[in-house]
């Protein structure tokens, strides 16, 4: 074992610390006690000594293995080469503890015995092992019903919340629709295609519990098109101190209906004179305020589906980007052909005209959502405007004089 | 005049190889390439054809800040001990 004065200090604060779980794992595993070795002489150095990428991966496939090597091998050689595995996780992260002892059994056969439960994109990720193990883990992966993930400049594994396997407020099925575009993406998945990465997430409501809206190129987030059910006993219940706001989970012990919910509404659409909260609808903007404080008196409303948004990504040098209203709504149903139609259009369109490293979200600003929405063959609606259009320039084009002559009407009715 | 598959293949893979240590190029960077050279030439076997190129391992994908289709060589990074 390495002397490690700096990381064992980080074993001194109150929370769980990971090199209390390195120094245990690297009694057995040589690969994890050079770990620790070359996480320690970096911390010394202040320079990092890995090296990531390369040529490795299993044949078939472009996805899924990330290389990674030291410049040190000859002071390190358990970690020469510690390459990550991404297993695709199963939709909403539900396992049996059977299929857990299995993936780690493998992992224990065929790497370092460290892994991560789990990665940003969702994926099961498998920290470090050497190119002559990956297609044996490969295959015992397979052989289990597993697959790799996504990586690289590839349609990423999408990810989902765990949607109406456990919540009420889920406004469409986020679990099916994450199982349906991973099969329907296998080809995208697997054999990176693209400009560069491409993301997707589904959120079953606009809490947004797996943070689509700034984690995913495409983020797809449930919402309801009807009105807010209400059940106003279970207002009062509320106001009463009967009820607990967010079903206890907040150090008040009573909602004041107006200061804590209709006076925070984003858009004002709220109002609450002591018997009777009253929403105007049309103004709600869905931001799940009201409804998360008072789960028993407010419920999304029936007609639900998702909106779908595009673009967010974190560039280092223009900061980090949420994704934008593309469609506000549409319904979810197996098999989610919609969906799919809008997320191989707009691929194609983004390959056709992006860069190499360009995220489509950059590519969407670069060009202007006027050309991506003509690019898709999508029709651009109102909710897509962020803000006013403050240049008093409008280039016309031909085709918008054809329109005109054709008799366009701008207000559809 | 579009390219019969096994010609596809062999136009890609010259592709590649003529590339190799120059330019590091990409999976639309092929089709895109084809495409003006065979306009007519079907998107999805040129998708396919890079398939093949991959699972046959005669081509493999690389990762060097993004994805890209190479020869197989032997990676530099990884040091003899």
């Amino acid at each position: 074992m390495h002397k490690t004065p700096l990381l064992d200090q980080l074993e001194s604060g109150p929370w769980p610390s990971f090199i209390t779980d390195l120094k245990r794992v690297a009694g057995r595993k040589k690969s994890a006690a050079d770990l620790l070795g070359v996480l320690e002489r970096s911390y010394k150095d202040k320079i990092t000594h890995w090296k990531h990428g390369g040529i490795v991966g299993v044949l078939g496939y472009g996805s899924g293995i990330i290389g990674r090597y030291i410049d040190i091998p000859e002071e390190f050689p358990g970690v020469e080469h510690f390459h990550t595995v991404r297993v695709n996780q199963p939709s909403g992260w539900f396992y049996t503890t059977k299929a857990l002892r299995e993936l780690c059994e493998i992992w224990d056969e065929h790497g370092s015995s460290l892994l991560n439960m789990h990665g940003s994109t969702g994926d099961i990720i498998f920290l470090g092992t050497t190119t002559p193990e990956l297609e044996p883990c490969f295959a015992k992966l397979t052989a289990k019903g597993w697959d790799l993930g996504g990586s690289g400049s590839a349609f990423r594994s999408p990810s989902c919340c765990v949607g109406q396997a456990r919540c009420e407020w889920a406004c469409f099925d986020t679990m099916e629709a994450c199982y349906e575009l991973t099969q329907h993406m296998q080809f995208e998945l697997h054999r990176p295609s693209y400009p560069y990465k491409y993301k997707l997430k589904l959120s079953g409501c606009p809490n947004d519990c797996v943070a689509a809206v700034a984690r995913a190129d495409c983020s797809v987030i449930g919402v309801w098109k009807d009105d807010i059910r209400i059940d106003q006993a279970a207002v009062k219940a509320y106001a009463g101190g009967e009820l607990k706001p967010r079903g206890g989970a907040t150090v008040y012990p009573k909602l004041d209906v107006k200061a804590d919910v209709t006076d925070l509404c984003p858009t004002y659409c709220m109002s609450y004179d002591g018997k009777t909260l009253k929403i105007d609808n049309k103004n709600c903007n869905h931001c799940m305020h009201c409804i998360s404080l008072m789960p028993q008196a407010l419920r999304p409303g029936t007609e639900t589906g998702a909106a779908f948004l595009l673009g967010s990504h974190a560039p280092i040098l223009e900061g980090a980007q949420m994704s934008w209203v593309i469609v506000p709504f549409m319904p979810m149903e197996a098999p989610f052909d919609e969906l799919k139609e809008i997320i191989v259009n707009i691929a194609e369109w983004w390959s056709e005209h992006g860069k190499n490293r360009e995220r489509v979200g950059e590519l969407m600003l670069r060009l202007g959502m006027r050309a991506f929405f003509q690019g898709v063959g999508l029709e651009p609606p109102a909710q897509t405007v962020r803000t006013p259009r403050a240049n008093p320039f409008f280039f016309w084009h031909q085709e918008d004089f054809d329109a005109e002559a054709a008799g366009r009407k701008y207000i559809k009715l | 005049m579009a390219l019969s598959k096994a010609d596809l293949v062999e136009y890609i893979f010259d592709m590649v190889a003529k590339a190799q240590g120059k330019k590091n190029i990409k999976a639309m960077d092929v089709q895109k390439a084809v495409l003006k050279e065979h306009p007519d030439q079907d998107k999805n076997m040129i998708k396919f054809g890079i398939k093949e190129l991959i699972d046959t391992g005669r081509c493999v994908y690389t990762y060097f800040g993004g994805s890209y289709i190479e020869i197989p060589h032997e990676e530099g990074a990884a040091k003899k001990v």
